[in-house]
């Protein structure tokens, strides 16, 4: 069984949506949860957060960046994955805290959907930061209406405010109280959010896509260092984290594990 | 004791086939014909299964492959994994009544022979009109679902990953354990009409309620899971990684083939291997073959050393070298290993296992230089397997199972390192036979699936 693609649609010239046949995952995603997909006989495993489903398909959203992202990213309605295995890690804590602030860097937007319509759900005030460097890479923006206050920050000031994502958090904690953030998106930018929010104590929430290759609880490549120098895993024990308790400087290490051989087989 | 021919040390540390090239006819012949046939023979006891081994090793002697197969298949349904990766030494060939002349039989190398050279198919009888669900596709879902097919029942296996086969083909190498062997047995647990699915996390991609909806029995084999890190300073460095982790990156996904395979592995210059068992063993001739120069350390003597003796001496053969006596204390280097810092040990007084417990010696620490270190001290249960499933664990958060391998919600069973921890095939493969029978006399014993779970 394989898992058909019924959709694609290019977001921007660097990011890409496929919508994909796979019921059984559809049925139990909730949001915060990934799957891992193999695209062919002799490709890696790589995990995606999940950014929408209905009940038949899955909606990933990535930007073609490594090897299996940019094969990924020619691929088309009529064709299909090879292996998509899923709803894996812990879903999202959603319960009815007050004012939730969800903060997105760039591809941290789409799986940022599903935490706003579920938080949305259970009573919450949503404020949605977004970001991205210039317009044109923005994303569904109309898509959190009626979800969330969208705030959104570009880098060269072309849309919305000029700053960053945290200049943006900022603000919003200035003008009201924030009893919870959610940040997704690159290592960097949750650091930033997390240090940004821990000294007015709100409780931040991370979500981390860390190496990974069963996704399974098998491997223990997934591992997050916190500061309070445990160990814990992406896949079993996450993929959300107190984002105060991260070891951010490790983590950002740990990323960087396999560079060379990702540069060796990138399609330039 | 006659021996099986191996590939040569130098030649095979540059490939991944499987080093045992197994008997030749005549060699098979004249080993067997040393067997006493034994009246009352100690080796059958000392088998966890309880193989007929004076009978199939009869028919090897006889020159007949085929029939000694048949003879092993009554009572092992993967004979070609367990005559490879079984601890014969402590099992069959320990309790070997020519062990006494130091020269038991190599049982193990015959029952690899009758695997590889006879040919058996499994009689099916017919169909019962029962289903059964089997989660995981290691040796015990493996064993569980052949039993259960012999005697009419449709099984279905499903596997979280995108290969079945579990610890026997993510864990165990080529050089070791073929995977041909591997998709031999699945090949023919799907003639006996077995449906294998993969890429199904029970617990996530379907409930175990949803299964106990849709079949009239569950077998939870789900296997062990998280690695067991070192805890100590600097393990969280670029380079330092588990065996479960380098070997899943070699066996299932072919980093060794890189970039012909998309998944990426590190080929360490020289590579520090911390770990006694077979994990570790397969984990430094793993590193050989990419072209590390491969240390092992072990904090006790090759004597207390949990791996098979072949694989230890496979390993030195190898060129791989031991540091005995020897527990990491600290990984040095700035965000990438430079080397791991060591405590010497000396053995003290025997501990619960009955092996003698490491103490350090005062003052005697060194360091061993490296640019990779792979953990290989075993293993925890696995929390994401057992998640969704609300049958009670045990200690260590492993599936509680009472006599007959069920569990604490009727109809589920559960066996292998779901249920121990961490063990070996053979004995996964015995949870999963025994699960089975029990499983079979309660399909019997009811006659409406709704009476099951009520």
């Amino acid at each position: 069984m394989t898992f058909p693609i019924v959709e694609k649609e290019t977001l921007n010239e660097g990011t890409v949506l496929l919508r994909v046949k796979a019921p059984r995952i559809a049925a139990h995603a909730q949001a915060g949860q990934f799957v891992v997909l193999r695209i062919r006989e002799k490709g890696e495993r790589i995990p995606l957060t999940l950014a929408d489903w209905d009940e038949e398909t899955i909606t990933l959203v990535f930007q073609p960046v490594g090897k299996t992202t940019q094969d990924l990213a020619k691929m088309l309605p009529g064709g299909s994955i090879r292996d998509v295995l899923g709803p894996l890690g812990n879903p999202a804590e959603i319960s009815k805290v007050g004012t939730v602030v969800l903060v997105g860097g760039g591809l941290g937007i789409a799986p940022l959907f599903p935490q706003a319509r579920a938080f949305k759900e259970a009573g919450n005030r949503v404020v949605c930061v977004i970001g991205v460097r210039t317009k044109g890479l923005l994303f569904w923006e109309d898509r959190f209406k009626g979800y969330a206050e969208l705030v959104v920050c570009t880098e060269d000031g072309s849309h919305g405010m000029k700053g960053l994502v945290t200049d943006g958090l900022k603000r919003v904690m200035r003008e009201r109280k924030v009893d919870r953030v959610v940040a997704i998106g690159p290592p960097v930018m949750m650091k930033f959010v997390s240090l940004a929010t821990r000294e007015a104590m709100i409780p931040t929430v991370v979500s981390i896509n860390s190496i990974m290759v069963d996704g399974i609880g098998m491997c223990g490549g997934c591992r997050v260092p916190l500061t309070t120098k445990e160990i814990r895993f992406s896949c079993a024990d996450g993929p959300e984290f107190d984002g105060h308790i991260v070891d951010w400087d490790a983590l950002l290490v740990r990323n960087r594990m396999y560079e060379d051989e990702e540069k060796a087989c990138r399609c330039t | 004791m006659h021996v099986t021919r191996t590939q040569d040390p130098k030649e095979r540390i540059s490939n991944f086939s499987e080093v045992d090239l197994g008997y030749a006819d005549t060699d098979a012949i004249a080993e067997a014909k040393r067997c006493l046939q034994c009246t009352n023979p100690t080796c059958v006891p000392g088998c966890p299964v309880g193989i007929d081994i004076p009978g199939f090793i009869r028919r090897i002697a006889a020159g007949d492959p085929d029939g000694a197969l048949a003879v092993l298949k009554e009572t092992n349904y993967l004979p070609g994994t367990c005559g490879r990766v079984c601890p014969q030494e402590d099992q069959c060939e320990k309790a070997c009544i020519l062990q006494a002349k130091k020269d038991p039989i190599n049982i193990g190398k015959l029952e690899k022979y009758a695997a590889d050279m006879g040919k058996h198919s499994f009689v099916k009888k017919p169909p019962i009109g029962r289903k059964v669900a089997v989660v995981g596709s290691g040796p015990a879902g493996l064993t569980c679902a052949s039993f259960l097919a012999m005697h009419g029942v449709a099984v279905t296996v499903l596997e979280a990953l995108h290969e079945p086969g579990g610890v026997l083909r993510y864990g165990i190498p080529e050089f070791r354990m073929p995977n041909a062997i591997v998709e031999r047995e699945v090949e023919q647990l799907t003639r006996l009409g077995v449906v294998f699915e993969m890429n199904v996390l029970v617990g996530r991609t379907v409930t175990l309620d949803e299964l106990r909806a849709e079949y009239d029995a569950v077998f939870i084999g789900s296997g062990a899971g998280l690695p067991y890190f070192l805890n100590v300073p600097g393990e969280e460095k670029t380079g330092v990684l588990t065996a479960n982790e380098f070997l899943t990156r070699i066996n299932l996904m072919h980093g060794y083939r890189f970039p012909e395979y998309d998944t990426p592995i590190k080929r360490a210059e020289h590579a520090v291997v911390i770990g006694g068992g077979n994990v570790a063993m397969d984990a430094a001739r793993a590193a050989r073959r990419l072209g590390s120069q491969v240390t092992v350390a072990y904090r006790r003597t090759e004597a207390e050393m949990p791996a098979r003796i072949e694989e230890i001496r496979h390993a030195k053969e190898e060129g791989i070298g031991f540091e005995l006596l020897a527990a990491p204390i600290e990984i040095i280097g700035d965000t990438k290993v430079s080397g791991i810092s060591c405590q010497r040990m000396a053995l003290g007084d025997p501990d619960a296992s009955g092996r003698r417990r490491p103490v350090p010696v005062e003052g005697e620490t060194f360091t061993l230089p490296c640019d990779q270190v792979v953990i290989a001290i075993g293993q925890g249960c696995n929390p994401v397997l057992l998640k969704g499933c609300d049958a009670e664990l045990g200690k260590g958060g492993t599936v509680a199972v009472d006599r007959t391998f069920m569990t604490s919600i009727p109809g589920v069973y559960a066996g292998g390192d779901a249920v121990s921890g961490s063990s070996t095939v053979i004995m996964a493969m015995h949870d999963g036979r025994e699960a089975a029978k029990a499983i079979l006399a309660r399909l019997k014993n009811h006659h409406s699936r709704i009476a099951n779970y009520k």
